[in-house]
């Protein structure tokens, strides 16, 4: 039996003017896991999400998000969804408790505030008012916001934007602590180690539409691409691309007799199959348009 | 520390939320510096940098020009904080994304508009209390007896929803929240010239208090110095009387527009 479904996308559509934003998308995301949705700026990404968190009606196509559309979504849907929104500030002069507590209180079951402030490292921030946090304190307590009702499905838009690389590293522990804890997590971001690092299923959307649906090892056929074998010797450097780059390391071992000079096996980044397949969309939509 | 509620336990009700909004608004306001500013220490010193230059009494009245400001500020206080600080604040919050949070949780909406009225309320009865108190003890305003709170009552309830629902819809329509401050404040200083803040109204010609006349803070400060003032002001008033029925249909009037324009254009979000 397949994994159940927490959001259903077949067909949706949506345009400003004659500016299509979305252009037939469909989408599946499973309950539990971490969707990570890419895409180049004006790609359509924010406007499936907000139309996903039922901020933005749509045009034509089904939308199922928690079995119902988030059209016509109430408050007891909004309980079980968590959204953590691109800009959003806080009341300047409260505390982060007393913005967590209040958040707390629009919902039946709340996490416990001690325990929250822990889970995003703002324990000894807890008394200072909102306005003296840092950019990556205010977006801790964004999530922590986000997550205070309990959300079974939880919405980040680009959750680490203006993070420092160690602080990127915990807010990661976080979220997985939260897939772990059986939340399903759909996460847009710029950032391609990101979705690596986290995400068990990307969508590349480009130009309104979705490229491909895959895990980020096999994207774009990562996992079956040519390897790349560098390496220098005093003509200088060589590069060989192989699929079988296991046996052209051997064979370099054994004509220089043990080490290779400056041996490197190079699969292409996710985000070197991201750019290729942006790269060649654009292109495509170039064609068509001088063939139009 | 951690609690355990039953999973299906209801959330609170709209109207215990809207108290705790309202507490939060509060809070907010009452915390800054800017704010507190803005709605006590900047009335409080208009009121004492114009009673300080302007001296003695009105002619044919033996009202000392000093209470005239009291009642007038008393009226635009209403303005001020209903129409002018909830624009700029609703227009700032939503620029924010504050309201669209807010959307996203289960939070009753009607919570939120409890919750500023909350502090509309809150922060009038402020103002109006250190007006008073100031009026009565530097400047020999009457603190009015029963039948003049009645009066009260009325001008400030059906003056305040009115400034509130112009300010909810006023701060919708305002596209961009940093030209909220002069795209309000525009009406704002112009209306307390010809609503009798500053200048007694008969002073206007005609043409001018026709036009006061259309906008809620004239019969506002009109019910104000009904309230504040002795009758023997009546001699400056137009008609010789404070026109409380036509005060009450206007403002009456402009509560149920407010209200049909607050419903068509407030917005969580930015577009």
């Amino acid at each position: 039996m397949a994994a159940p479904t927490a959001i259903t996308v077949r067909g949706l559509r949506k345009t400003y003017g004659s500016f299509t934003a979305v252009a037939d998308v469909d989408l599946t995301v499973d309950v539990g896991e971490i969707f990570a949705i890419l895409g180049p700026n004006g790609a359509g990404k924010s406007t499936t999400v907000e139309i996903l968190e039922g901020f933005r009606t749509r045009d034509t196509g089904t939308v199922e998000v928690l079995g119902t559309d988030p059209a016509s979504a109430d408050a007891d849907w909004r309980a079980r969804v968590g959204t953590v929104l691109q800009t959003s500030g806080f009341t300047d002069e409260l505390s982060v408790r007393e913005i967590l507590d209040h958040f707390a209180s629009f919902y039946a079951a709340p996490r416990d505030t001690a325990e929250l402030l822990a889970a995003v490292g703002l324990t000894e921030k807890a008394s200072a008012r909102a306005r003296t946090l840092s950019g990556g304190q205010q977006r801790r307590l964004d999530v922590a916001v986000g997550v205070v009702g309990r959300p079974e499905l939880l919405f980040l838009d680009e959750p680490t934007t203006g993070f420092d690389p160690e602080a990127r590293r915990q807010f990661w522990e976080l979220i997985r602590g939260l897939r772990d804890e059986g939340t399903t997590i759909v996460l847009t971001t710029h950032y391609l180690d990101e979705a690596e690092a986290l995400a068990d299923r990307v969508a590349v959307l480009v130009g309104g539409r979705v490229m491909e649906v895959a895990t980020p090892a096999t994207l774009g056929g990562r996992s079956g691409a040519d390897a790349a074998v560098r390496w220098v010797d005093d003509d200088g450097p060589h590069e060989v691309l192989t699929d079988r780059p296991t046996q052209t390391v051997g064979e370099l071992a054994a004509r220089f007799g043990g080490e290779v000079p400056e041996l490197r096996v190079m699969r292409p980044s996710l985000e070197d199959v991201y750019l290729a397949m942006v790269a060649a969309s654009h292109h495509a939509a170039d064609v068509e348009r001088a063939s139009s | 520390m951690s609690t355990t509620v039953h999973p299906t336990a209801p959330r609170a009700g709209a109207v215990r939320l809207g108290w705790k909004r309202g507490v939060v608004e509060l809070k907010n306001t009452w915390r800054s510096k800017q704010s507190l500013g803005f709605t006590v220490l900047f009335p409080v010193m208009m009121l004492l940098l114009f009673a300080s230059i302007f001296k003695g009494t009105i002619d044919f009245t033996n009202v000392k020009i000093s209470q005239v400001y009291v009642a007038g500020i008393i009226g635009s206080s209403l303005m001020s904080t209903g129409f002018v600080g909830l624009a700029i604040g609703l227009a700032a919050e939503r620029d924010a994304g504050m309201l669209k949070r807010l959307a996203s949780t289960p939070m009753p909406k009607a919570s939120f508009f409890i919750g500023k009225i909350v502090m509309v309320l809150a922060t009038e009865m402020l103002q109006i209390i250190v007006l008073v108190a100031l009026g009565a003890s530097l400047f020999g305003v009457k603190v009015p007896g029963p039948s003049r709170w009645l009066t009260f009552v009325w001008v400030f309830g059906l003056g305040t929803t009115a400034a509130t629902l112009m300010g909810i819809t006023v701060g919708s329509v305002i596209r961009d929240a940093k030209s909220a401050p002069a795209v309000v404040n525009l009406p704002f200083v112009a209306l307390q010239f010809i609503s009798g803040v500053w200048i007694t109204v008969t002073q206007l010609p005609a043409w001018l208090l026709g036009v006061a006349k259309v906008f809620p803070l004239f019969w506002i400060c009109q019910g104000m110095r009904s309230v504040f003032l002795p009758d023997s002001f009546l001699v400056v008033e137009p008609g010789h009387s404070w026109h409380h029925a036509t005060g009450a249909l206007v403002l009456f009037g402009w509560c149920v527009l407010g209200f049909v324009l607050c419903m068509r254009t407030f917005r969580w979000t930015r577009d």
